[in-house]
Order: C-alpha cells, then structure tokens, then sequence
C-alpha cells in the first residue's frame, strides 16, 4: 500500500515540535522561551500549509480549502492565546512549560477534526482535543475554581462523547461504512428510517455539546469562568470552532441528504441558544462569565450559516467565526491586563472608570465590545451581515429577523461595560495593568484586524468563499 | 443454546449495570462492573470476536477498574454510606434516560442488515482473529492508530501534572 | 441464531442505565463509572454489528473506544483528585464555587 503523507506536513510538524517542546521544557528554564518556541513552531506548520492540499489514507483524511481555512483559524487562535498567556501563568504561579506543549497538541486535535474524512478520525481527533483542553482547564491545580471548571468540562465532555460515539455506531450499522463521503453516498439512494434519525439526533446533541448550543449549553459558564482566563480565551474559540468545522462536514456531506430533517432541529436550537446566552448574558457581574454567554450566543448566530448551507451560507459561517475569533480573543486579552498580583479584576465594576485611569485599555475594549455587539465600522458587523444575507437568500429570512432581535438585546449588556468605563468615576484603588509586549502584541494584532475587516472586508471574504468552495 | 448463553449474559449484564448505579458504595459500584465487565466479555465470545473480549478483561477490569479503586482508597470517602444518593434533580435525569430508552428500543426494533463484508467467521477464523484485526488496524486504520497514540501521551503528561504535589 | 436487534437492545440498555446513572448521581466516581457503562453499551452494539455485517472496522472503533476509555479514565480520576485536595468532597452538587 502506498502511503501519500504529503497532505499530513503540517500536522506531522505540530505533533513533532509539540513532543519536542515537552522535552525541551526540562532544560529551558525561562518558560517565555517556550511559549515563543510554541509559535516559531506553529509558523513552520502554517508554512506548509499551502503545499498540503489532497487526501490521504483513501480519504480518511482531506486536506482541502474548507480544512485550510480553518487550521488558519486555529492557528491564529494558538498564537493569540500565547501571546496571552506568556505573562498571565506567571501571575498564577503555573508557569509550566506543559502549557504550551498541552495547547499545541488540542490544536493538532482540532486540525485533525477539520481534517477527518471519517467518523473514527474525527471522533479520535476530538477526544485529543477535549483530553488536552480539560488539563488546560484545570491548569491552576491549587485554584479550586480551576478544579471545579475542569470536572464540569470533562464530565459533560466525555458524556458528550459517549453520545457522538452511540451515533456513530448507528450510522455504521445503517450504511455499513464510517467514511463521511461514503455515508453520503449511500444515504443518497436510501430512505429516511428511525435509526438514521437516531444517528442523526445523536451527533446533533454530541457536537451541540461540544459547541455550547442550548440546552447543552450548561458546562459552559463554570468553565469559562472557572479556567484560566487566556485557557478561556484558548477554549471559547478553538474547539468550538473546530465543532463548527465538524458540524458543517459531517452534516453537510455526510447527512446532505437528509438536510430537510436536521435543519429543523438546528433551527430551534438556534433560537434557543440565541435566547439563552443573551438573556442570561444580561444579569452576569463577572466579566468572564458575561463573555461566556455571549459566546454561547454567538455560536447560536454561526449556526445560521449550516442551517442556510451551500457554499454561501458554509463561507458566512467561516468568516463569523474567524471575527469572532479576533474579537473574542481581544476582549479576554484586555481582561488578562486587568488581572495582575492579588486582584481578580473580573467584576465588572472594576471597569467603572477604566477611561480616565487607562484610555488606551478602554478605548481598545470599547472597539471589541462594539464588534461583539455588530456595530460597524467593526467586523463583527461585516460577519453579522454575511450570516443574515445568507440566511435570507436561502430562504429563512425570518430567522435573520430573530437574529437581528437578539443582536439588539445583546447591546444592552455589551454596551453596558462601556458605559461603565466612559461614564462612571473610578472606585477604589487605582487599576494597575499588567501589561508586556506579547499582550501589547496580541491587543494590537486583534484590535487592527477589527478594523481592517469591518472597514475593508472584501479580500478576506473572497479567501473565506474560495476556501468553501 | 446459544440463545440461553445470550439470555443468561444479557440478563446478568443489565442486572449488573443497574447494581452499579444504585450502589451507594462506589467500591461496590466498581466490584459489580467488574462483573459487568467480564459478562460483557462473553458476549464478545458469542460473537466471534475473541481478542476484544481479552482486551475487554485486560484494559478495561485490569486497568481502568484497578485505576478508579486506587482513587477511591486514595480519597477515602468513608461517609458516602449515610447521605442521599441521587441528586435533587433526579426525576429529570430519569425521564430524560426512559425517553431516550424507549426512543432507541423503537427505533432499533426488528433492525436487520444485508451488508455483507468479506470477513466472513470462516475468512476470520482462517487467519486467526488477531492477525485479522492487526491486519486491518496497520492498513486501513493506520492513521487513528498514530492519533491515539497521542490522546495516550497527552493522558500520561496530564494526569502526572494535575495529580501531583505542587512544588513551591 | 441470535437475532442482530436483540444485541442492539442490550446495547441501548446499557446505554441508557449510564445515561441514568450520569444524570442522577450525585458521586463523582459513579459518574465517571456511568460514562463507563454508556461506552460498553456503544461497544457491544458496534462488536454485534460487526460480526453480524462481517466487517472488522466496527471491532477496530471498539478498540479505539477502548483506548480512549482508559485516557478519559486516567484524566478524569487526575482531576477529581486535584479537586480533592482543595476541597474535600466528591459530590457534584457541593461543588458550586460559581452560580448565575
């Protein structure tokens, strides 16, 4: 048999690098060199990256541009979170060099899931995904929120797991195959019966958990506000966007056929989730648990684009999460400065006043809080819009119009932080921020994408449209 | 016959699923999945599949079992025997699971297959039941073998780091 | 000869008195051992369709599960030792540090 590992490089050089960063933690004793070394290492990877295109292992795994685009995503997202936590461990006093190995090789699970051009691929890449993000979770060993975050993300993890593994199983024993193209295939002539619908259900609940749509949306808040803040930052965009990658080609290619019956479903969870993470949004006092919910309803926003399919609406969903990504991840790195030696600063109270004490640090806030929000000029607005436009061109535009409901809900408690940093007086203790040039790096990276994207977003959007094909 | 071999490893598999969720003890709970553990391995025997239902009793009772006794011993939770089992929640969980169940029952009711791959009990039976599986494992199923791997490592470098003493 | 769905059956049983077990239990352990229980009833189902289609990937996903079972297994006791240390309890319901 021969064996084509052409289209593996970049994942090769990850799992590589990612065991040489083990070893190498040992004798390094500045732990920063580490976490540079984890991105010097993913920009070798991405070097690669163009050359990867094609499949291997009769098909098992695809490298095309649906995979590229979100490995890209993935690998934005390592670096950010990175450049993040280089400081941020140090303040918690977990400044271990497994960190970074550990955030390398859930990346590598992630890029194999996009990557999976068969169940049992898939299914493994996202158990190495999950079993590296419940140890990051649970990094501040000697925080008992930490504890508790990592428990409530395994066991709903590995209860999720447990489900996808059942649904697998079905659909196996239905059409006799695990290749996702293959079941495809032999759904296309078939007829819908109970056990397709079972399978189908019970992938739809499994990688619901995974991507924190209502209802399975519980563990989400504790372990968002329970992990360290740059983990959280790491763990709200990576698994669930590599879910979303799953999401869309395993219902897309696999179940195509049968989309009449899962959209249904995906419609009312869509709507509930919305509801759910930006009512309850409304009433947090945490900030990291108000970006939990907010994120809960993003995912809600990103499902639209699966629900309206094809090309269109697959490319809206890639480029939402893309944004999401930057503006995210920016919102938790201004939430990491906050943070220095004996002060949480998660309250959003201590942000009464954040622009006459740091105008810079509100400033940059208030751009993320307006992109979550989907103001323009930002880029949350831009990916906003491509998701209703193809909502409505595929013919659900009353669920743009919920959407864009919710949207507006959502305002009062984005909008609400930045009353609280431009129309309060400061309280207490003057913040002092615990700033370094890799946070500079990251606020400045995501800040700019922003706006770049809101502003000029035609170039990234033909990238995201080429890559869905 | 083999429907009464069926009958006896069903029966004493469900009856021991059950005995393991109603234990208040967890050291009862692991004993009886023990059980649990080797009944399910003579169902793989009925089936053909002789090497799963070693791997069954190897791993999983050998291993994993072995691994949640230790924890258990290690925590020490003598007071578990007086307080309430179940959380308050309860009826929740138990409609959720009856839906589900019955959900799956109907569903899966009078399921039949007509595909037939080429590892007959005959062709598996010819080159023995591990080299079958090996020979599928290091072919086809090349790439999830190199995956698990790592899902290993990673369970190796993170149940060191999360257990142990923290160093100051 | 057995018929296929009387495995499945099982398969579903198990499944579901994990599921139970998961969903009512207040011991952590217990939760972990329902997961346990949720898994084998995947197992058995996937080795009877296995032999029933005469097809071997079914068995090589049992022992991927397998595989992955003793990982999950392994973290999952790690953390609820972590958690003991700073916090004397295996109970999920008293462990409610964050609320909202």
């Amino acid at each position: 048999m021969e064996i084509n590992i052409q289209p593996l490089v970049p994942e090769i050089i990850m799992a590589v690098l990612a065991l040489l960063l083990l070893l190498l933690e040992l004798f390094v004793r500045r732990k920063e060199t580490v976490g540079l070394l984890c991105i010097a290492s993913v920009t070798v990877a991405a070097y690669y990256m163009p050359q990867s295109f094609g499949k291997a292992f009769g098909g098992m795994f695809i490298s095309d541009g649906y995979s590229v685009f979100f490995k890209f995503l993935f690998f934005i997202n390592l670096i950010l979170t990175v450049l993040l936590s280089i400081r941020y461990i140090v303040i918690e006093r977990v400044n271990h060099g497994e960190y970074y190995a550990l955030m390398m090789l859930s990346t590598l699970g992630m890029m194999i899931m996009a990557s999976a051009g068969d169940l049992i691929v898939l299914y493994l890449g996202l158990e190495l995904m999950a079993l590296s993000t419940y140890i990051l979770a649970g990094f501040i060993r000697h925080d008992i929120r930490s504890n508790e975050a990592a428990l409530k993300y395994f066991l709903l993890g590995a209860f999720s797991s447990a489900i996808l593994l059942y649904g697998i199983t079905m659909i196996y024993g239905r059409t006799g195959t695990t290749g996702i193209a293959l079941i495809g295939a032999a759904l296309a002539e078939g007829t819908v019966d109970p056990v397709l619908l079972l399978s189908v259900t019970a992938l739809l609940v499994a990688l619901g958990f995974k991507i924190a749509l209502a209802p399975f949306h519980m563990w989400a808040p504790d372990a968002y506000e329970g992990a360290p803040t740059s983990v959280t930052a790491f763990m709200s965009v990576g698994p669930k966007a590599a879910g979303f990658a799953a999401l869309g080609r395993v219902f897309l290619t696999g179940f195509g056929p049968l989309t009449g019956e899962w959209s249904v479903i995906l419609i009312v969870l869509s709507v509930l989730t919305m509801a759910v993470g930006n009512i309850l949004a409304i009433q947090q006092q945490n900030i990291k648990r108000m970006l939990a919910y907010s994120s809960v309803a993003h995912a809600g926003y990103a499902v639209i684009g699966v629900i309206a399919a094809g090309a269109e609406g697959l490319s809206s969903m890639m480029n939402y999460l893309f944004i999401y990504a930057l503006m995210n991840i920016g919102a938790f790195a201004v939430v990491i400065t906050l943070r220095s030696e004996g002060f949480q600063g998660e309250s959003l109270h201590d942000y009464k006043g954040l622009s006459r004490t740091h105008p810079v640090a509100a400033a940059v806030m208030l751009v993320f809080m307006f992109s979550l929000t989907g103001i323009p000029p930002t880029a949350g607005f831009i990916g906003k819009f491509y998701i209703f436009k193809a909502a409505v061109a595929a013919g659900y535009a009353w669920l743009a119009v919920v959407a864009v409901v919710f949207s507006v809900i959502s305002a009062f408690f984005y909008l609400r932080v930045v009353m609280y940093m431009y129309m309060h007086e400061p309280e207490g203790e003057p913040l002092t921020l615990s700033l370094s040039p890799a946070i500079g790096l990251a606020l400045l990276i995501t800040t700019v994408m922003v706006l770049i994207v809101g502003i000029y977003p035609s170039p990234f959007l033909a990238f995201a449209r080429i890559a869905a094909g | 016959m083999v429907e009464l071999f069926f009958g006896y490893l069903a029966g004493a598999v469900v009856v021991l699923s059950l005995l393991v969720v109603f234990s208040r003890n967890a050291v009862h709970s692991v004993l009886w999945m023990l059980l649990m553990f080797l009944h399910m391995a003579g169902l793989y025997l009925l089936l053909n599949a002789e090497f799963l239902a070693a791997t069954q009793v190897i791993v999983y009772a050998g291993a994993i079992l072995v691994l949640f006794l230790f924890v258990i011993m290690l925590l020490n939770i003598t007071e578990e025997m007086r307080l309430e089992q179940f959380t308050v929640g309860w009826p929740m969980g138990v409609s959720v699971s009856l839906g589900v169940l019955i959900a799956m029952l109907a569903a899966l009711s009078g399921f039949r297959t007509d595909l037939k791959g080429p590892w007959s009990i005959e062709a598996v039976e010819r080159t023995t039941h591990t080299k079958a599986l090996g020979k599928v494992l290091y072919t086809e199923y090349m790439l999830p073998f190199e995956i698990a791997s790592l899902v290993l490592l990673v369970a190796i470098v993170g149940a060191v780091y999360l257990a142990k003493k923290r160093l100051r | 000869m057995v018929p296929l769905h009387w495995y499945l059956w099982l398969g579903s049983v198990v499944f579901a008195i994990g599921m139970f077990g998961f969903l009512t239990k207040r011991n952590v352990i217990i939760m972990l051992l329902s997961i346990e229980l949720m898994l084998n009833g995947v197992n058995i189902s996937l080795v009877a369709l296995s032999h029933y289609m005469q097809d071997l990937r079914g068995q090589i996903l049992v022992f991927f599960i397998i595989v992955v079972a003793a990982a999950e297994a392994a973290i999952g006791l790690a953390i609820v030792i972590a958690l003991f240390r700073n916090k004397a309890t295996a109970h999920v319901d008293e462990i409610t540090g964050m609320k909202g």
